[in-house]
């Protein structure tokens, strides 16, 4: 398994497109900071950068990559090596090469010049939302074996996730406004990685407004250390179904 | 014989007044060892010296124009069952005693050191613990409450009174006392040409500072922090606030500053950080707020419909989340040259006045005022993507919410 992992990390390597991911992330991270004087705007740069380009990139490239590598993961079956180790190792060499890169582009000026808690929470958040998105990318990957189509699948979801899901939920709140929704909104959110992510590191930029009364909910519900071993374990199942959902498929399909 | 009797007067302006004060010792081996006893045997103007040492005398009332003075911080224990000092002369003063333990009751409201009815009383350098009020000034005047300490540790407001509660009084001086653990940490009521100044109010269950029609009063240079409520000005007129710091006053009714039915008052160079809200108006008239720094705060300014005619100038707000909020269309306030850290105009001709207004008020501030679940969506690119277009062409947020000369640069203050 190990070699496949090694093997699958060369690979992208040799790509290049994850190290100018990474050059771009830094760019974009070191110029954010820069810039400004102040660095909450940094920060809410990079929130943007966390919720949008983290994602695209993880679904679209976790996409192409796994088409691409149809024939190699053809050979691979052909040879004596169960098919989930096989699916196990794209996954891992993938997840972990597109963390590194957040890590390398994004981590090291977060730590330089965000405060410590909102830093620290935005690396843990970028890094789980990176592999969250590879495993849907492998979830929907597996399900159609056209290119074209599951290339157009993870850009749906990535619209959805990022900025259709926000607008219904906004839509749900007027149509409910009369109602006490709060805490069903809490329940609401752990929907969507992104918006989970989101609201983890608003409450440590925004504290203050947060302990607004609807604050107050959130913050009693998500800056409690049970919320956040909760959200993050809501995480953490976004990035296992879709993944076990996949190899499941996997393991089964007639390639 | 002239001459003798020029002398003899002279001697007695002289020797009079002095021969007049005595200083009582009260202590062990003093010639008194109760307080009261001593009180008793005073005469106007004699000083009351209290060794240290603790002393449960129930009820000791000041009827006399005495001194009373501890040395070595003697303490005054209530049992908690009486109101330990009353003061019902003019010119008392009372210092450096620790007051400990009064009663509780809410229908007369025992306090560790309380006023009736006095003028030019001075009670300073005290040390309150753990009393229902800690000092209670009613009806008087010209006094002076300076330098002392007060503790409580109230767990819910209905137990609790207040470290420095002022009723119907005029011309009072609040200096230099630190309030902690009351309901509220100083109260005003009915309490006219007062100074509040430098004094530390936190940790209180409900106001650090509470103003109920009492006009023309100032406080400056205080410290208000963690307070339930943070600090309420309601029902008055001609209010000065100059240079205190509001900090960290956190929950959903929790303000910064509340204002409410106030008019004709003037807050400059104060510092509100990381309040829910810095400060909330309500049905406040002809206000000036000018050079105040609104920083990390939740809302800069919630400024209700029912305000109009205050003028907001040349303030900073930097790393709120709102800057302004507001629940309704009617604009009749005027903001200019404020810096606001969202501005994102240009300035040609270098003068640090940006080219283009800016509007304060962000559509989300409005959704959430109609909407409180909504902040849930708060730094959402969907979100951000509507703030933007209606940066652009406001339809929902009144047009003429405005700062017509947004400073580029942060005022220096």
């Amino acid at each position: 398994m190990n070699k496949i992992i090694k093997f699958v990390i060369i690979d992208i390597l040799k790509n290049k497109i994850v190290l100018v991911y990474t050059l771009l992330l830094a760019v974009f991270s070191w110029s954010a900071f820069g810039l400004e004087d102040n660095s909450s705007k940094g920060i809410l740069t990079l929130l943007n950068i966390v919720l949008l380009i983290v994602p695209l990139v993880s679904i679209l490239f976790s996409t192409i990559y796994i088409y691409n590598s149809s024939e190699f993961i053809e050979l691979l079956v052909s040879q004596p090596v169960e098919r989930k180790k096989i699916w196990q190792s794209l996954f891992v060499g993938l997840s972990l090469s597109l963390v590194f890169a957040y890590l390398i582009g994004a981590g090291i000026p977060l730590l330089l010049y965000a405060e410590q808690s909102v830093g620290l929470m935005m690396i843990a958040v970028g890094c789980i939302i990176s592999v969250v998105f590879v495993a849907i990318a492998f979830l929907g990957s597996i399900l159609s074996r056209d290119k074209a189509k599951g290339i157009g699948i993870a850009i749906l979801l990535w619209l959805y996730f990022a900025l259709l899901f926000d607008g219904l939920v906004l839509f749900l709140l007027f149509q409910l406004a009369d109602y006490p929704i709060e805490k069903m909104m809490v329940g609401i959110t752990a929907t969507s990685p992104i918006d989970l992510a989101r609201i983890l590191i608003l409450l440590h930029l925004d504290v203050s407004a947060m302990m607004g009364y609807t604050g107050a909910i959130f913050k009693d519900f998500f800056g409690s250390t049970t919320g956040l071993i909760i959200a993050f374990t809501l995480l953490a199942l976004w990035i296992v179904v879709p993944f076990l959902l996949s190899l499941q498929i996997f393991k089964r399909k007639d390639l | 014989m002239k001459m003798k009797i020029v002398l003899f007067f002279i001697a007695l302006l002289i020797f009079a007044p002095i021969s007049k004060a005595t200083i009582i010792g009260v202590g062990k081996q003093k010639a008194f060892t109760q307080i009261k006893q001593a009180i008793a045997a005073a005469q106007a103007g004699d000083t009351v010296l209290v060794e240290s040492g603790l002393y449960k005398e129930g009820n000791i009332v000041i009827n006399k124009k005495i001194f009373f003075l501890g040395n070595n911080l003697p303490i005054l224990d209530g049992e908690h069952k009486f109101e330990i000092l009353s003061i019902k002369a003019d010119s008392v003063t009372v210092k450096g005693f620790r007051v400990q333990h009064s009663g509780y009751a809410t229908l007369d409201d025992p306090g560790g050191i309380k006023v009736y009815d006095s003028n030019f009383v001075t009670i300073s350098e005290n040390d309150l613990y753990d009393n229902f009020f800690g000092i209670y000034i009613q009806y008087g005047t010209h006094c002076v409450v300076k330098n002392n300490t007060i503790v409580a540790f109230g767990k819910d407001e209905q137990q609790i009174g207040n470290g420095i509660h002022c009723w119907k009084s005029d011309s009072l001086q609040i200096i230099g006392n630190h309030v902690s653990g009351h309901r509220d940490g100083i109260y005003f009521e009915f309490v006219t040409h007062s100074v509040i100044w430098r004094n530390i109010s936190f940790d209180n269950l409900r106001y650090g500072l509470h103003f109920m029609f009492s006009n023309n009063d100032a406080y400056f240079t205080n410290l208000f922090k963690n307070n339930g409520a943070g600090v309420a000005v309601m029902y008055t007129k001609n209010v000065t606030m100059m240079n205190n710091t509001f900090e960290e006053n956190w929950g959903d009714a929790a303000y910064g500053l509340l204002l409410k039915e106030i008019s004709d008052s003037y807050i400059s160079g104060n510092f509100f950080q990381r309040n829910t809200s810095g400060i909330y108006m309500e049905g406040t008239n002809r206000i000036k707020a000018e050079k105040n720094v609104f920083k990390s705060n939740g809302w800069g300014m919630k400024i209700q419909a029912s305000c109009m005619d205050n003028v907001i100038n040349n303030n900073n707000f930097i790393k709120n989340t709102f800057d302004i909020s507001t629940n309704g269309t009617l604009v009749l306030n005027t903001f200019n040259e404020n810096y606001w850290d969202k501005y994102e105009g240009y300035d040609l001709n270098k003068d640090n006045i940006g080219d283009i207004p800016y509007h304060p008020l962000s559509l989300f501030s409005v959704i959430v005022e109609n909407n409180e679940p909504a902040m849930l969506l708060y730094r959402s690119f969907m979100v951000s993507l509507l703030d933007k277009s209606e940066k652009m062409l406001p339809s929902l947020t009144p047009e003429n919410f405005i700062d017509n000369k947004p400073l580029m640069r942060a005022a220096k203050l």
